[in-house]
């Protein structure tokens, strides 16, 4: 009778050494590739906010300044989202910020904004977003320069402007898209009233994401 | 010799992963919008078909005929998440743009297929060999998928490929012609689906041409066509 024991517990322990041979290897790879994933998640970081903050404008290194901002009402996202101070001579002089349009054609658009003490914008960049491909994606720069046009605009006693030219404002929609261009410029411009009303509270407020505080 | 020639034309032609098992369709009609994720995807999941069937074929006298699907299922899922952290270490910006897509590997029926049919009977060096043709297989319908999306659609030709191959490639982009408006049917899963059809048409045009002249070879060579069939 015993006979019938012995597959089960040896097709056991064939399936247990398997198991650990597997996670073995996947724990090397993962161990031989953290640190390089993880520099290349901070060069990708580094790489967005130099655009969307000129380097020539802050002395500090950005992603060490990240704070985490929560605002459901004008970031557009349940969660804590990062911003990220920049400092001259140890004066903040601009953030960025990053803020989700909850109302994309597609679900969320996520951005990021550079704004300076003016309320002048530095640069917009899309972090990620599922828009129609060929339609809705011209907020990439990679596939149009749309994006820039956001660009060295006053949001300050302009605030009338910041929409769609559709909607009687100043930027343009592109062919065949409105909806995408209207939840951009409605996200960045919600965006900018915020920092309007908190820039004190946030450049106050102390490094809070997690590591790279020195 | 003859073995190998039978394995080379069974993944790339007769039993084509993509046009004849049809394997693997949600990554192969998700991710060929443009040739640069084609290729990336096809690449990544060749990588993963050598080496799980380099891993089954070695295992195969050790592993009990009950438990080898549980077993083949552990190697691929740990293959593909080393594929998926190598990917994401040194092409950061194809596992952005792949997404979902790499992860999902490990669902494509390809794999355990090929782990299942042939490297769990086969020895070592045809197993590797049936999966680098099969991957390559699937890697040419991707890429031809993709290339015909990608000029349809945007008019260009390996655009973004800078994602791929490094800083570099962005030469490589071709812009063929310059389209105001999108084809959209072309970049949608739609178009994927109408160009698969119409690939796996063309193979089959293609087959039938080739049977239909083979009566006039057959003459002089009855021989040659009995060996293909017994190998």
């Amino acid at each position: 009778m015993s006979l019938n024991d012995n597959p089960m517990i040896k097709n056991g322990l064939l399936l247990a050494l398997f198991a650990l041979c597997c996670t073995g290897l996947v724990a090397l790879v993962n161990a031989l590739t953290q640190d390089t994933i993880a520099l290349q998640e901070q060069k990708q970081l580094t790489e967005t906010l130099t655009q969307v903050i000129p380097n020539e404008l802050h002395d500090n290194v950005l992603f060490e300044q990240c704070i985490l901002v929560h605002s459901p009402e004008l970031l557009g996202s349940k969660n804590a989202l990062p911003a990220y101070l920049a400092y001259k001579n140890q004066q903040a002089v601009a953030i960025a910020i990053e803020a989700i349009a909850p109302d994309g054609y597609n679900g969320e658009i996520k951005l990021i904004i550079g704004i300076d003490n003016d309320g002048q914008v530095l640069g917009v960049r899309t972090l990620s977003h599922q828009e129609t491909p060929g339609l809705g994606d011209k907020i990439e720069l990679r596939k149009s320069d749309w994006v820039t046009h956001f660009s060295g605009q006053l949001f300050k006693d302009n605030t009338d402007l910041w929409k769609v030219k559709k909607d009687g404002g100043q930027f343009d929609q592109f062919t065949g898209a409105t909806i995408t261009p209207r939840a951009y410029v409605k996200a960045i411009s919600k965006a900018l009233t915020f920092v309007e009303q908190h820039r004190q509270d946030l450049y106050k407020s102390h490094v809070t994401c997690e590591g790279n505080h020195e | 010799m003859s073995n190998y020639r039978e394995i080379a034309s069974q993944g790339l032609w007769k039993n084509n992963p993509g046009l004849v098992q049809l394997l693997g369709l949600c990554p192969l009609l998700a991710v060929t919008a443009t040739i640069t994720n084609a290729l990336g995807l096809g690449v990544a999941t060749l990588l993963v078909l050598m080496g799980s069937n380099i891993l089954v074929s070695l295992v195969r006298d050790y592993v009990p005929k009950e438990i080898r699907i549980p077993v083949f299922v552990m190697i691929i899922a740990a293959l593909v998440t080393c594929v998926q952290l190598l990917i994401n270490a040194y092409a950061y910006n194809l596992y952005i743009s792949l997404g979902i897509f790499l992860p999902l590997i490990v669902t494509n029926c390809v794999i355990i297929g090929r782990a299942e049919a042939f490297a769990s009977r086969n020895s070592l060096a045809h197993s590797a060999f049936d999966g680098l043709m099969m991957g390559l297989g699937f890697t040419a319908v991707l890429v031809v998928l993709g290339a015909s999306r990608e000029l349809l659609g945007q008019g260009t030709l390996f655009d973004g490929a800078d994602l791929l191959l490094g800083e570099w490639a962005s030469i490589l982009t071709i812009h063929v012609w310059q389209i105001d408006t999108p084809f959209l049917l072309a970049m949608l899963p739609p178009g994927a689906f109408i160009g698969m059809g119409l690939l796996i048409a063309l193979k089959n045009v293609i087959d039938s041409r080739i049977k239909a002249r083979q009566p006039k070879v057959e003459s002089v060579g009855v021989t040659r066509a009995r060996i293909t069939k017994v190998s």
